[in-house]
């Protein structure tokens, strides 16, 4: 650190010469020993604002302490009366200290000199000298016995290098590897649906009569069975097995060739589950029958196969060919054609050899 | 009594010096000079938000339960009650109603978790505009982007923690964009999930994640950002005595110890006072995770916005062409790795690499200590106000339902402006920004040459009017002259004598044509020899100014006497 | 407190208000349907057509809406509809309630819908709001959002706020399906469960444990206000750290 009167040559730029630091202002609490006082006696009062504030919090922590559980007004208010009072607490002391720091500690600015970042040429050399000792020393790099040239050691450097190298595996391989579970990637492909399963509400599990579905209804539906499994396979297979029925004027569906018998009378059910990125696509608008993805606005035709009209996605959504039972309830013909939700690299290969994997694992 | 505490603080420092040798660090550190503006404290923001999120993180810890298992809820909170959920969801329901002060620290860390993010930002914006980058501080730049990274990591981690319905289709999202991923995206899915999405290992990983390994990187991290920051000095807007050899400022000790310790005080009070008055994240709202259901304003919190305005944005169909692929029968998915992998690769890979950009453009490579007023740099000014318009116009995306409702505006179309805003808005607010820069610089020349208009008018005895001027102060003169006039590369020929072709030189060209669309269109500053010229020119130097200022007060003066005489009189 | 009980003294004072009129349309007079027949020639009858059997392109029939859609259309001021746009917006009734009972009763007599529910059936202090969260955010919340804070639909169309809603009108809603909003049926949302989802909306009058809620509509909200708000302060703090003291 140096004072401004040891200071280089002023630097000059452009042909205009450095005036210099700008004059110091002296403030008013500098001259005037009132508003030296009046500063004085606001930082206090600043800290006593802080200390009011701690005895708020503190307060309002042990008389709130026996609210009635679950009510929200008494939640509302301990939340409110603690956070305040540590807001306080802290402005407090943050506003007078800094209040300090501006109108009573001395402002005169002072000039500290830079030095350049390199380090010297001296160092520079000292230091690979160094590194160069040492790679000596470390017989890596010494002269060969004859003097004709240096040892490589090359055998030494390639073991060391390749077991450096290889090392991590070791430990990464069992960890990554435990992971991934069973790593059965073929799971994507199937769902809980199959032939005769009911459709059922989403979230109680009853089951739907066609009946029930009148025209410009939608039903939230997951497969019969669901409810039965345990939390942990429940979410896993309601990831994938939710489906949106809804009944649409015949006269208005568009019936896609092949598909012909997987609806009835104008019964459709379609994953709910985006083919973009996976959200639940969930909102029906009846009149004009677009279902809308409220994550990225995936909009897709239920009037017609449920292909894109709108938004980032490319594939309709996959449809489950529904029929009828004895009893009138709606019934899945079939487990979905194609996996649901959005796509990945191997998703139209076949499941060859995983297929039998998933049935043991049912 | 203060001798006695004397003696005391003697005793002690002489204790601890004799085993640390501390005195040679308290030597070094309790003057060191800090210059003083308010925009250097942006980094001291961030910074203190994360020592809040550090401390109210410690009290969730204490309730938290990272826990997939699931139960039957039986809390005090009345419209959960007997809905099955996991173990994390219940505990943060315990933590918000049932612990006094919990919901209050809860939402502490969500507002500094919030404020963390956007103060960063903005401080890489101060540090960017300025020119602060610049050598030798281009590895703290790096270590600063990193640091960025790891607080996006940070907040997804825990913005996922509760297992609400909310971060729980968040979850969905990363689960989709992984598997998109060509090759590896299923088994990496596999690997994060443990399994079949959404499975039962996710919370305690991310927990660990986000308590231990992402804060304790970010904690290494913001070490070595301070450490550089100590090594380097730290940067000083141009001004008189201000060199790039010097740091002109106030001591650590006392000034700084109180401005910037009571600034921590000041940003926890603040946070505190917003976390006692407004609901952050009411994840009893959204209930626990699971896949059917889903709210309206599905988002994540406000710095992820971005990628998920970069999905809402790229449509599925581009002109009746899919952008989801099959070759050879493996499935690439354009319309998501686009926006949500390769777009935020690019830009961030464009953030962290600008310094050596702008480096190859300058070919300087001396330190540079004394920031840039961002009008002098108008290319610069240009890139980082268009790339901030690209990043406003994917958060306006992400939040374009929330838009749409709120102005009564289909959201298709905000989608399809925006997806024509993105490639057209940012190089027309390159092109405007650069423009207002130089703009700005013309008129700092007009004012070194000219003086200020004092707005008062002189009749000559000729009768020709003039306005009167008046000189910059020798400060005011120096903002406006010292900084340096870059003029584009000159790069050594493509042969040599011989008729060589020399290497490097493609590199070269390449520098060049950088050099040339930074520098090859400027506004230079005015030289010593220009401003004597005008002076000169102005007439009869400053005497003439002077004396002519001089009547016009005289004049002035004499009209509000004669004012205040009919005044006088009217009464 | 205090509040919250006025809130929901005046929620079921509404529901009361609506209960007689609910029993009254359903044993219409004949006068009723006469003077209701009235309202409707005069009032909507220029889109609907005479006979309430509606115009290609221009209104829907009438025939079997049943008088719940006509207490709903009527009581939240959409109908009679002021300008076509995406879609028909909520506006001060301009129907007294019994005019509004008789216009019910002319198109209830015209075929069989679904009735205005009683009182019973949309008092929220009777049903379980926990139950009625789970229905609610099953089929509701993704276009009406978390509490019913409302949400957008595509090109311009939205879900409207339920938290202003009269717990008459959203049963009405869910029965009929007015405009974009799917048909929920009875034997789709059960009338236990409907009232179960009214009193999850009416648990929402305490408002948040939190503190003030920002509009109820997510991240986007507090993302703004932590950059307005909270960093803006703090941003006016440095300033003022950065300024001499004079």
């Amino acid at each position: 650190m140096s004072t401004p009167e040891h200071h280089e040559e002023p630097q000059v730029k452009n042909g205009f010469t450095d005036p210099g630091l700008a004059d110091h202002r002296p403030r008013r609490a500098d001259v005037e020993p009132k508003a030296d006082k009046r500063a004085e006696r606001q930082v206090a009062a600043l800290f006593t604002v802080s200390i009011i504030g701690t005895v708020i919090a503190l307060w309002a922590y042990f008389t709130k302490n026996d609210m009635e559980p679950g009510d929200v007004a008494d939640i509302q208010s301990t939340n409110m009366w603690i956070g305040l009072g540590i807001a306080l607490a802290m402005l407090g002391i943050g506003f007078g200290a800094i209040h300090w720091a501006k109108t009573l500690m001395r402002d005169h600015e002072m000039v500290e000199e830079r030095h350049e970042l390199r380090s010297s040429d001296e160092a520079r050399e000292g230091a690979i000298q160094n590194l160069k000792d040492g790679a000596a020393d470390s017989g890596l790099a010494t002269p060969d016995e004859s003097g004709t040239g240096v040892k490589r050691r090359s055998v030494l450097k390639g073991s060391l290098i390749t077991a450096m190298a290889i090392a991590p595996l070791a430990v990464l391989v069992p960890q990554i590897g435990n992971m991934g579970a069973d790593w059965n990637v073929g799971k994507f492909r199937h769902t809980m649906w199959a032939p005769g399963v009911r459709l059922t509400r989403d979230p109680d599990g009853t089951p739907i009569k066609a009946a029930d579905v009148t025209i410009g209804s939608v039903f939230h539906v997951i497969p019969d069975g669901l409810n039965d499994l345990d939390h942990h396979h429940k979410m896993d297979q309601k990831a994938k097995a939710v489906v949106l029925l809804v009944r649409l004027d015949p006269k208005d569906l568009k019936i896609r060739e092949g598909r012909e018998d997987w609806s009835f009378d104008g019964i459709v059910a379609y994953s709910k589950i985006c083919t973009h990125v996976g959200c639940p696509v969930a909102l029906y608008e009846q009149q004009t029958h677009h279902l809308l993805c409220p994550c990225h606005q995936s909009t897709f035709d239920v009037s017609d196969g449920a292909k894109v009209v709108f938004g980032p996605a490319k594939r309709p959504l996959p449809q489950l060919p529904i029929a009828v039972d004895d009893d009138g309830y709606i019934v899945a013909q079939n487990d979905f054609d194609e996996p649901v939700g959005p796509s990945y690299w191997e998703r139209l290969k076949g499941d060859a050899g995983t297929a039998t994997v998933e049935e043991e694992s049912h | 009594m203060g001798a006695k505490v004397n003696t005391a603080a003697a005793g002690t420092a002489n204790f601890v010096d004799d085993r640390t040798s501390i005195g040679g660090f308290v030597k070094f550190f309790a003057r060191k000079l800090f210059p003083d503006h308010w925009s250097f404290m942006l980094g001291e923001i961030a910074l203190y938000a994360f020592i809040v999120l550090l401390l109210s993180g410690v009290f969730l810890t204490a309730f938290f339960v990272p826990s997939m298992e699931t139960v039957e809820y039986e809390g005090a909170f009345e419209t959960m009650h007997g809905v099955e959920m996991t173990k994390a969801f219940e505990s943060t329901l315990h933590t918000s109603f049932e612990v006094p002060g919990g919901l209050l620290i809860r939402q502490i860390h969500h507002w500094s978790a919030l404020l963390f993010l956007a103060a960063i930002m903005t401080h890489m914006c101060r540090v960017f505009f300025t020119g602060a980058f610049r050598k030798p501080r281009e590895l703290n730049w790096l270590v600063g982007f990193t640091l960025m990274v790891l607080g996006l990591a940070a907040g997804f981690t825990g913005y996922s923690l509760p297992d609400d319905v909310l971060s729980g289709n968040g979850l969905r999202i990363i689960d989709g964009v992984v598997k998109s991923i060509p090759l590896i995206g299923s088994y990496t899915s596999y690997w994060l999930f443990g399994g079949e999405f959404p499975g039962t290992a996710l919370i305690p990983r991310l927990f660990t994640a986000h308590i231990l390994l992402v804060p304790g990187l970010i904690l290494a991290l913001i070490a070595v950002h301070l450490f550089l920051v100590f090594l380097h000095k730290h940067t000083q807007y141009p001004g008189g005595g201000k060199t790039d050899r010097n740091v002109v400022g106030l001591p650590l000790f006392p000034v700084y110890t109180a401005k910037a310790g009571g600034f921590f005080f000041v940003v926890f009070g603040v946070i505190a006072l917003v976390a006692a008055v407004f609901t952050i994240n009411p994840v009893w709202n959204y209930g626990p995770y699971d896949p059917s259901p889903v709210s309206a304003g599905t988002q994540p919190d406000w710095y992820i916005l971005f990628v998920d305005g970069a999905l809402r944005l790229m449509p599925g169909w581009v002109f009746g062409i899919p952008m989801e692929w099959e070759i050879f029968g493996y499935t690439l998915s354009m319309n998501i790795l686009t926006p949500a992998l390769i777009l935020p690769g690019l830009f961030f890979g464009f953030i962290a690499l600008y310094p050596w950009i702008e480096k190859w453009a300058t070919g300087d490579r001396g330190e540079k200590h004394v920031l840039d007023r961002p009008r002098n740099v108008p290319v610069r000014t240009g890139i980082g106000v268009a790339t901030i318009t690209f990043y406003v116009i994917l958060v306006l995306e992400g939040s374009n339902d929330i838009v749409a409702n709120l102005f009564h505006l289909s959201l298709n179309d905000l989608t399809i402006f925006f997806q024509w805003a993105i490639f057209i808005l940012p190089p027309i607010m390159f092109w405007v920004t650069r423009r207002i820069c130089m703009g700005l610089q013309r008129k700092d020349r007009e004012l070194v040459l000219h003086g200020h208009e004092t707005g008062t008018i002189v009749r000559h005895e000729n009768g020709e009017y003039i306005e009167v001027h008046s000189p910059l102060s020798e400060q005011e003169l120096w903002l406006r002259v010292q900084h340096e006039d870059i003029a584009p590369l000159e790069i050594d020929p493509e042969y040599n004598e011989h008729g060589v072709r020399r290497k490097g030189y493609r590199w070269d060209r390449f520098k060049q044509s950088l050099s040339r669309f930074y520098y090859e269109d400027r506004v230079s500053p005015v030289t010593k020899a220009e401003f004597d010229e005008a002076q000169h020119h102005h007439g009869h130097g400053n005497a003439e100014a002077d004396l002519q200022a001089a009547d016009a007060k005289d004049a002035d003066q004499r009209l509000t006497d004669e004012w205040n005489k009919v005044e006088d009189q009217a009464k | 407190m205090l509040l919250v009980l006025v809130l929901l003294a005046l929620i079921t004072g509404i529901a009361a208000m609506a209960a007689p009129s609910a029993t009254a349309a359903d044993a219409a007079s004949a006068d009723d349907v006469a003077a209701g027949e009235a309202l409707f020639a005069a009032n909507c009858a220029s889109c609907h057509g005479l006979d309430a059997q509606g115009q290609d392109g221009v209104a829907p029939s009438l025939v079997g809406v049943g008088a719940a859609a006509v207490d709903f259309q009527v009581g939240t001021g959409r109908m009679p509809m002021q300008a076509s746009g995406p879609q028909a917006m909520a506006k001060p009734a301009q129907f007294d309630q019994d005019e509004i009972n008789q216009l019910a009763a002319w198109v209830a007599s015209l075929g069989a819908g679904p009735a205005i529910p009683t009182a019973e059936q949309v008092d929220g202090s009777l049903g379980d709001a926990a139950a009625g969260m789970e229905v609610f955010r099953t089929n509701c919340a993704m276009c009406h959002g978390s509490i019913g804070g409302g949400g957008a639909l595509t090109q311009g169309k939205f879900a409207p706020s339920l938290l202003e809603t009269t717990p008459t009108h959203i049963y009405e809603a869910m029965l009929t399906g007015p405009q974009s909003m799917p048909v929920f049926n009875d034997a789709n949302i059960t009338p236990e469960n409907k009232r179960n989802v009214i009193a999850y909306l009416e648990a929402q009058d305490a408002g948040s444990p939190g503190g003030l809620s920002l509009g109820a509509i997510g991240p986007v909200s507090e993302g703004l206000w932590a950059w307005l708000v909270l960093l803006g302060l703090i941003i006016g703090a440095t300033v003022w750290v950065g300024a001499r003291s004079s």
